[in-house]
């Protein structure tokens, strides 16, 4: 029910969403939970395991019952915690975990099997038959259980990553946090102050006390204003600090306003310094039925009375083992909200009187009411009693909230006196705990802890801080007698989020689960959305009893991040839909659409796969005509994306022999050669030509796939390896569009456009120079791929897409054409080219028939570790060809090699197929391989087996060069 | 004989005007990789100067003298941004001309560092990235360089073919601010 008066909700402003279809109003200022109870619905969820009914049992981000499903369709939200959504204009909220209706629930039938569904149930109870477990429990149990669902659709909202640096973060703004963060500015330093809540002020915006003589409320107000006009603060709200990592570095989560462009943002914010000014969760006591909607913590009732003017029910009780419960009636008589009883347990409290029976050494041992709290049983001097109660605020002392301190693996302090673990100083470099969350429970003890604290982090990074008057504030001792549970008969619960109660802890116990770790994991208390916030000190000590152990002897199951939930959306933001990967297009690549060529990634780069033309209904007729343009008149390709370095230095050359097998130093300007880079432990890792364009200058060209790690490599070699040699190089990969013009018409098509016309004297095979084509100055390079008489014509990328049209217009002219990935890879393999899946990484120049590449009078990185014996021993792997036996054989890459009658299995493994493609010069398949000792076994018949596909064929070795082995094509 | 057509990195797609922001292609010039030879560095620091009135920029800075620029790009490497190389350079530098290799996009407005801090994992508040202060670093998860020319100003390079992802990462920035 709304109050009357107070709150901090403006009641001008009235805001309709819906809950479960049925709208409901409240006021701007509201949080789904306040405004729901402010409507009187105290229902607004099922729990996980027994579909009990469930309602708001506090007022900030530790909320285990009240989770909603925020949205609908690809926006639809689950497991939103209904204490911290903002309602908005339009809002569609739904409850979870319930069928069909919130207050008719088929699987509440759970609750009456309860016997059986005790901790380590599914341990016990779904042993047998073993193969039963995953075809039907798991399946039928996950549909049973289990929170809100997403909808399967991708997310349409945005979500953004974002990284901030600060001298000094603060780490909630509550009375601790506000006080640090104003020492911190005035010091001059750069302040961010993070806080969770839409309204940053913390508990003072849910207490009625004073702070320098105006209200605490007002007061926080005041000292934010002030930062907020500073422009050395930042001030965060809706933001959750949510782990501590290395060297300073913070993950947050901000929670953007409706009608914010992006829905969340996941921060990385780096501090010199920070304070954690986190504050603390209540914790309630446990006893029978203590699960009802309308039992809350009396924190989070005072919140809702102070704040939004709202209470759950007209009367109210109050249940605590320390002040705060008194403190709780003395607000809800304020407030108008009529008192029915304070039951304390501590049986020698001195406790203010007040228009209500107060009853000291009593406890609460046990509730009524199905769908929400009708009434208590308070047992008192040896007598049971009912009281007709709508709402139970429970007190059972405050926990620290050290939750961050602990992301590093420090573990918290147990303070009897307080009852409560506090954070252990430096467990996390550089940050420092004050206030509630470092177990200073006044006020006047949270102001005078921040300053201090303050004070020493701005003199750590050489900043002073100016005299600063800590304001009168509230002192009250904190008075608590510790009571985890209520003993009695009857489910007294734990962690409302998982259905854990005290039975449940004793019984893991029992059965020896006695390690905090073992308790967790048997019982599955501390697991989920809250991780036990709200749970897990009475549950260790609930434990710590059984076990007759201390509570700082049994200590805490590990705190790790993110502090409260982060979805994943936010982790992964900008890498939704063509932000997962940065895209990389040719200057060809508007024509290659154009021409309606399928494009293919190849890393990041973007290459055609072919290019259809009218009437071709499959891929193979485009890529059979598009060979058939280089092997009988020409065919343009962009060959932009091989890696391209530029090398310059006195020390080019040795550099070169160095990483290469064979050598460079020895080539002549204006000359191209082949090479073959080795890695370190001697295996081949690229390969491509290098083209000497002067005496201290060279390009090399790496393979599309390797550019980055060739770069990597050079940089290793160059820095660790041989800093002596006096080199440089750089990436001009960008700088050309290159292009290979390749087929018995290529020089004749290049003549057309090229300033000096070129013929087999003045480029032979395999030479390089400077050219003028098209009135630019370019490169061109006679090099081939395809074992056909072809060059590689290099322009400054800006001319690139007027060049390649150009190129192919007059391809055109001759009878040929673009071609694309599909026909290079043909033309590569009929020619026995080697790429990267022939160099995967576990094979040798030896294993490739390159032995002879690997210079006798140099050395060169991977020399001497591919001269081991076991590399060099031919019953090796070895490259070879292969042709079907009969013309219509299919031959598929990734099938393995037998021996004809050795069955088809690992041990008669003869070898694997790397490449294969059909011939169309030759008609049938053809492939790549290598087979052990191979090169010794051409002729010989082999069973080809590809066990994925199904496919067996009787194939033959043969020499890996299919077409014009003479080379006398590639010099033509 | 035929006349080759010269396409900017960006054509097609520039400029754009998006939530106050201004992304346009910056008219650079020639852009050329300076790396000096092994004990060079002063020698090739005069050249600059007597060629350029530059000089050899400091890690993480860039120097300025119309029409050139000169950034730090990397361990004993930088950029020369403008004119073409003076002959002299050559001497002392492995020099590479760059003038297509790289797509350079300014962009404009207040609040860039709101920009810069969701695509810039390095700190870019003015105070410690301030103008003339240059980055070789991650934009978004391309690599790339970024320079500020001004407070509200900051030029980006990367890969002439990444022009159109930094361009969407650009806006997508932009869009979900506020």
């Amino acid at each position: 029910m709304r109050l009357q008066n107070g709150g901090m909700v403006d009641r001008s402003k009235v805001i309709r969403f819906s809950f479960d279809g049925v709208p409901v109003e409240g006021f701007a200022g509201d949080t789904v939970a306040s405004a729901l109870l402010g409507r009187g619905q105290r229902l607004i969820g099922r729990s996980f395991k027994y579909h009990r009914p469930r309602g708001v049992l506090s007022a900030g981000s530790e909320e285990p019952n009240a989770l909603v499903t925020v949205g609908r369709g690809a926006a639809q939200e689950p497991n939103v915690r209904a204490t911290v959504q903002e309602i908005s204009e339009g809002l569609e909220v739904f409850s979870q975990n319930a069928w069909p209706s919130l207050k008719r629930d088929v699987l509440s039938v759970n609750d009456r099997l309860w016997p059986f569904l005790g901790a380590g149930f599914y341990y016990k109870t779904f042993m047998w038959p073993r193969a039963f477990w995953e075809k039907i429990y798991e399946p039928v149990i996950r549909r049973a259980a289990g929170l809100g669902g997403l909808s399967g659709a991708a997310p349409d909202e945005r979500y953004q990553k974002a990284f901030a640096y600060c001298d000094v973060l603060v780490i909630g703004a509550g009375p601790s946090g506000l006080m640090a963060a104003k020492l911190a500015a005035l010091a001059g330093a750069d302040v961010i102050l993070a806080d969770e809540d839409s309204q940053p002020g913390g508990r003072l915006n849910a207490e009625r006390l004073e702070i320098g003589g105006q209200t605490g409320a007002a007061w926080g107000q005041a000292v934010l204003a002030e930062l907020r006009a500073m422009p050395n603060v930042r001030v965060m709200t809706r933001t959750t600090v949510t782990g501590a990592y290395d060297q300073g570095t913070y993950g947050a989560l901000e929670r953007k306003p409706a009608g914010s462009p992006a829905q969340e943002v996941f921060w990385r914010i780096v501090a010199k310094r920070a304070i954690l000014a986190a504050g603390a969760i209540e914790r309630s006591i446990a006893f029978a039925d203590n699960d009802r909607p309308g039992v809350m913590t009396a924190g989070a009732l005072r919140a809702y009375v102070n704040r939004w003017a709202v209470s759950p029910a007209p009367r109210v009780a109050i249940f605590g083992n320390n002040d705060d419960a008194h403190k709780t009636a003395q607000d809800l008589v304020a407030a108008g909200v009529q008192v029915v009883a304070v039951i304390d347990s501590r049986p020698d409290a001195k406790v203010p009187a007040g228009p209500y029976e107060v009853l000291t050494g009593a406890v609460v041992e046990g509730s009524a009411g199905r769908l929400g709290l009708t009434s208590i049983t308070v047992r008192h001097q040896g007598r049971a009693r009912k009281i007709a109660v709508g709402c139970l605020a429970v007190s059972g002392g405050w926990n620290p909230s050290v939750h961050l301190t602990c992301h590093m693996n420090g573990r918290p302090t147990w303070r009897a006196d307080i009852a409560s673990f506090v954070p252990t100083p430096g467990a996390i470099p550089g940050l420092t705990a004050v206030g509630a969350c470092n177990g200073a429970f006044s006020t006047a003890a949270c102001l005078r802890e921040a300053v201090a604290a303050t004070r020493e982090a701005l003199a750590k990074i050489g900043l002073e801080a100016p005299q600063l008057e800590i304001p009168s504030a509230e002192d009250a001792p904190y008075r608590i007698d510790p009571l985890w549970a209520v003993p009695g008969k009857g489910r007294a619960w734990l962690d409302f989020q998982n259905d854990v109660t005290v039975k449940d802890v004793k019984q893991a116990a029992t059965e020896n689960f006695r390690s905090v770790e073992h308790m967790k994991r048997y019982t599955t208390q501390g697991m989920a959305t809250d991780q036990g916030k709200n749970s897990n000190v009475a549950a260790l000590a609930v434990l710590a009893d059984a076990t007759g152990r201390g509570i700082p002897e049994t200590g805490t199951t590990t705190f790790r991040p993110p502090y409260s939930p982060v979805s994943i959306a936010a982790m992964g933001a900008g890498g939704q839909g063509m932000g997962f990967a940065p895209q990389r297009f040719t200057t060809s690549h508007a024509a290659s659409l154009a021409a309606g060529a399928p494009m293919i990634e190849a890393g990041l780069w973007y290459r055609p796969s072919f290019f259809p033309r009218a009437g071709e209904t499959t891929w193979r007729q485009s890529c059979d005509r598009e060979v058939g343009f280089v092997r009988n008149t020409v065919g343009i390709c962009d060959v932009s994306t091989l890696g391209k370095i530029d090398i310059q230095g006195p020390d080019a050359g040795a550099f070169l022999d160095l990483v290469y097998t064979n050598m460079f130093s020895t080539l002549k300007q204006g000359r191209v050669r082949y090479g073959l880079m080795l890695r370190e432990d001697g295996y081949v890792m690229d390969d491509g030509t290098t083209a000497r364009l002067g005496p201290q200058h060279y390009v090399m060209t790496t393979t599309t796939a390797a550019a980055g790690e060739v770069m990597r490599h050079l940089d290793f070699v160059s820095q660790c390896l041989r800093p002596d040699l006096d080199v440089r190089y750089t990436s001009v990969t960008e700088q050309w569009a290159q292009f290979a013009v390749a087929g018995p018409k290529s020089r004749d098509l290049l003549n057309q456009l090229l300033e000096t016309p070129i013929d087999n004297e003045t480029w032979p095979f395999m030479s390089c120079g400077a050219i003028r084509i098209g009135g630019v100055e370019g490169r061109l390079f006679r090099i081939s791929f395809s074992g056909e008489h072809a060059y590689e014509v290099a322009v400054p990328a800006r001319f690139g897409a007027s060049l390649f049209s150009h190129l192919v217009e007059m391809a055109k002219q001759h009878g040929g054409g673009a071609y694309g990935m599909e026909a290079l890879n043909v033309l590569r393999i009929e020619k026995g080219h080697i790429t990267h899946a022939e160099i995967h990484g576990r094979t040798t120049a030896f294993d490739c028939g390159f032995e002879k590449m690997v210079s006798a009078k140099k050395d060169c990185i991977g020399k001497t570790m591919s001269q081991r014996p076991g590399l060099l021993d031919p019953m090796r792997e070895r490259f070879i060809g292969l042709r079907p036996v009969a013309a219509t054989g299919k031959i598929t890459a990734g099938a393995h090699l037998f021996n004809p009658g050795d069955p088809a299995q690992r041990a008669f493994d003869q070898g694997y197929v790397t490449s294969v493609a059909f011939s169309p010069d030759l008609g049938h398949d053809i492939g790549l391989a290598f087979v052990k000792n191979g090169p010794a076994r051409i002729g010989e018949t082999l069973r080809l087996v590809d066990h994925l596909r199904g496919v067996e064929t009787q194939v033959q070795i043969c020499d890996p060069v299919f077409i014009d082995p003479e080379g006398g094509r590639t010099r033509g | 004989m035929v006349d080759l057509m010269a396409a900017g990195p960006a054509q097609g797609i520039l400029p754009l005007d998006v939530a106050g922001f201004s992304i346009r292609a910056a008219d650079v010039g020639h852009l050329t990789h300076v790396a000096p030879f092994a004990g060079q560095a002063a020698a090739l620091d005069g050249a600059l100067r007597a060629a350029h009135g530059l000089g050899w920029p400091a890690p993480n800075r860039s120097l300025d003298a119309a029409p050139g620029r000169i950034i730090w790009f990397g361990r004993e490497a930088a950029m020369l941004i403008g004119p073409a190389p003076g002959a002299a350079l050559a001497d002392h530098a492995a020099l590479a001309d760059q003038s297509d290799a790289w797509a350079a996009i300014e962009v404009q407005g207040a609040g860039i560092e709101d920009v810069l801090a969701r695509l810039v994992p390095v700190d870019t508040r003015l105070a410690s990235f301030g103008q003339g202060h240059t980055l070789r670093s991650q934009i978004q998860h391309m690599n790339g360089s970024i320079t500020r020319l001004g407070p509200d100003r900051v030029l980006f390079l990367v890969f002439r073919s990444m022009a159109a992802t930094l361009v969407h990462d650009l806006q997508e920035a932009i869009l979900g601010l506020g």
